[in-house]
């Protein structure tokens, strides 16, 4: 400071203060108008391209709920957010970053799509629980070993958990090309359909995922709110010394916990093989383990907001591959307009967390 | 011979959008600024370097080394733009680093996409630089008598003028982050903000700048992918993953400018590997795991050592409040 000191101290137009406390109102108010603000954005690049914001919008809107058949398909896009994203809310509460939710949903998907291939004679019923729980083990077992080195040597778990993406895709790939794996009499790189016995049932047109998917929900939410496993984990996350110190096993809540969050990406895997591709590639998980951390992010890991955040999300996406089709605006929009969407909701929780004081203003701190 | 040697040739050209993918985010990490915004940052390059050097020869109805220019600024800044989101989020309202940073990259890759679609549309049916402009990229500089040396001519004097920029780049970056004071405060921002502050170094123009100016050095990388890679036409998804490959790569190369030189080299060799040597018996797919099983390796070894001089910037991933301290 001894170049500083010299100098007049100038005071900052606007000074920061954090805010005690924010009513629910308030900080929800603070979102709309966040909200508010990207889809505005949004409006101005495609007025900027010369169409209509509106009918674009609404024709989104349109794309996804209009028809029987978009509903269907835009809960289908849901499912596996939503799963997901509370997998991976279990690892962020301990502030562990489990970026490899993609590789755990192939992983899942590929232990699903193992057991159909290799036992096309299990009756029905058995088969699918078969394929569920070996992908909730194989996908839970995969999302463990960045934990095991976590716990043991403090190894970078985000960088970890990335670097395993890549292989599980390179694994499936690698499967493409096993004989026992493909098609019968042909030898294509594809891992083949499988038979309609390793099929989901539906109810209302969607693989019960979906209901799956909300029991989901609520077991979650209890876990982490009124279970003592859910209250080691907000420990663990809150302050590793104090867990110590309170005596909790963090190596063990950690494994745990990862075991738990990468075991729902297995399902997600499951999921998406068995009951909406009907076979596994290495787009399977299409981004999903990626989108789903801004799900559990923007829904403040709450179970219940998240359905609604993976549901919007849902709706961008299948939206804009209709107003490509409608409007001729590239599908690619829907990732553009997540982006601007998320880039505000990011900026707006300064807002509802902190407090800019003008500096006119004295005496409160 | 011919072999090692194609290898190695093809091996720098495959490595050098790794490099200077990896140089930005190597610059940004040392500010402590973990942005996973780096495939975002490429894709946003690559369709400003190719719109600009596309929409230079449109008005100037002629390519060349002016469009390729123009290509190189328009990248540069398209990935100081995506950084400059990441840096106002994270620095200036606190956001968390991971999740903006995957912000970005879902936003990169859809601004790249979707521009890539509308420019592909005006152009007619796909856009595409003029041959001109493309030997302006990916043509061999001439370096007279030089080039003409057998075997050292050919394996170190043949290459387009990227492959030497990024090379100069990572030498300059070396001896910036080692050797001048800016470049060791910059370090000191990233290993310990609070330290740094109490020093009196301004910790946020430090972060702004070195996260704006490392995004820019990621835009050029992707610019490398669309220009010399794909030669001057857009293809859809055309980064593919390179800019998480760069990330690990700044893992492999412990964050390093000048080790980054060498482990570009070996990571590009990795990635085309497989269309040189076969080894029997182990499928091609298994060779395109060893960049990220080497990555991965890297990181356990240096966490077991608990080595200070090849780890992560201690403060990287964290923001930093001043009131929090």
């Amino acid at each position: 400071m001894s170049a500083q000191a010299s100098k007049e101290i100038k005071e900052p137009l606007f000074r920061i203060t954090k805010r005690g406390s924010i009513t629910a109102g308030k900080a929800w108010a603070i979102r709309g108008l966040a909200l508010l603000g990207a889809l505005l954005t949004g409006a101005l690049l495609i007025l900027l391209l010369g169409h209509n914001p509106f009918e674009v919008y609404a024709s989104m809107i349109s794309g996804a709920f209009g028809k029987k058949i978009a509903i269907q398909e835009t809960v289908k896009l849901t499912i596996p957010l939503l799963i997901t994203g509370i997998g991976l809310a279990f690892a962020f509460k301990m502030k562990f970053w489990n970026i490899g939710g993609e590789g755990q949903i192939l992983m899942g998907g590929v232990a699903a799509s193992a057991v159909a291939i290799y036992g096309t004679s299990l009756p029905h019923v058995p088969k699918l629980l078969l394929m569920a729980t070996a992908a909730i083990v194989v996908g839970g077992l995969y999302g463990m070993i960045p934990a095991l080195f976590k716990a043991k040597w403090g190894t970078n778990e985000t960088l970890f958990t990335l670097m395993m993406n890549y292989i599980a895709i390179q694994f499936i790939m690698f499967l493409q090309y096993q004989p026992a794996w493909q098609e019968e009499r042909t030898s294509f790189p594809k891992i083949r359909m499988l038979d309609a016995s390793a099929y989901l049932p539906k109810v209302f047109g969607v693989h019960i995922g979906w209901i799956i998917s909300l029991i989901l929900v609520f077991v979650a939410y209890i876990y982490i709110a009124k279970t003592k496993h859910g209250y080691e984990i907000s420990v663990v996350g809150d302050s590793p010394n104090t867990a110590r110190y309170a005596g909790i096993n963090v190596s063990r809540v950690l494994i745990r916990t990862m075991f738990l969050s990468a075991a729902l990406c297995g399902l997600v895997g499951f999921l998406q093989v068995s009951g909406s591709d009907g076979t596994l590639t290495e787009n399977t998980a299409n981004g999903v383990g990626f989108t789903a951390i801004t799900v559990a992010w923007l829904a403040k890991m709450n179970p219940f907001a998240m359905v609604l955040v993976s549901l919007f999300i849902a709706v961008l996406e299948r939206g804009s591959s209709s107003i490509q089709t409608s409007h001729g605006i590239p599908s690619s929009a829907a990732s553009l307009l997540t982006g601007i969407i998320l880039f505000f909701m990011l900026g707006c929780e300064f807002f509802i967390n902190y407090r800019l004081v003008h500096r006119g203003k004295k005496g409160e701190n | 011979m011919d072999i090692v040697f194609n290898l190695l040739t093809a091996a720098v050209l495959a490595g050098t959008p790794l490099l200077l993918g990896t140089l930005g985010e190597i610059l940004t990490e040392k500010s402590g600024n973990l942005n996973l915004g780096v495939e975002g940052m490429m894709f946003m390059g690559a369709i400003a370097g190719i719109a600009g050097s596309w929409f230079t020869e449109q008005w100037f109805s002629g390519g060349g080394f002016a469009a390729a220019f123009v290509g190189l600024i328009t990248s540069f800044l398209a990935g100081c733009l995506g950084a400059l989101i990441y840096a106002f989020l994270t620095i200036t309202l606190r956001a968390n680093q991971n999740v903006t940073g995957l912000t970005l990259t879902i936003f990169g890759t859809g601004f790249g996409n979707f521009f890539g679609e509308l420019l592909g549309k005006k152009a007619g049916n796909f856009v595409a630089v003029t041959t001109e402009t493309k030997n302006a990229f990916a043509g061999a500089m001439n370096f007279g008598p030089l080039s003409k040396i057998p075997v050292i001519g050919q394996l170190l004097f043949q290459y387009n003028w990227l492959v030497y920029l990024s090379i100069i780049l990572a030498i300059a970056m070396a001896w910036f982050l080692n050797k001048t004071r800016t470049g060791l405060n910059l370090r000191a921002v990233g290993e310990s903000p609070a330290t740094a502050d109490a020093a009196g170094i301004n910790v946020t123009k430090y972060k702004y700048a070195a996260t704006i100016i490392g995004g820019g050095i990621c835009g050029i990388a992707g610019m490398y992918i669309s220009m010399v890679t794909c030669s001057g036409v857009w293809v859809h998804n055309c980064v593919n993953g390179y800019g998480w490959l760069a990330v690990a790569l700044v893992i492999f190369s412990t964050w390093s400018p000048s080790r980054a030189l060498l482990c570009g080299l070996i990571f590009g060799g990795l990635k085309i590997l497989r269309l040189y040597v076969s080894i029997p018996g182990v499928a091609t797919q298994i060779y395109d795991m060893l960049p990220y099983i080497a990555t991965i390796l890297v990181l356990i070894i240096t966490s077991i050592r608990q080595s200070k001089e090849l780890a992560q910037p201690k403060s990287c991933g964290l923001n930093y409040f001043r009131e929090d301290r």
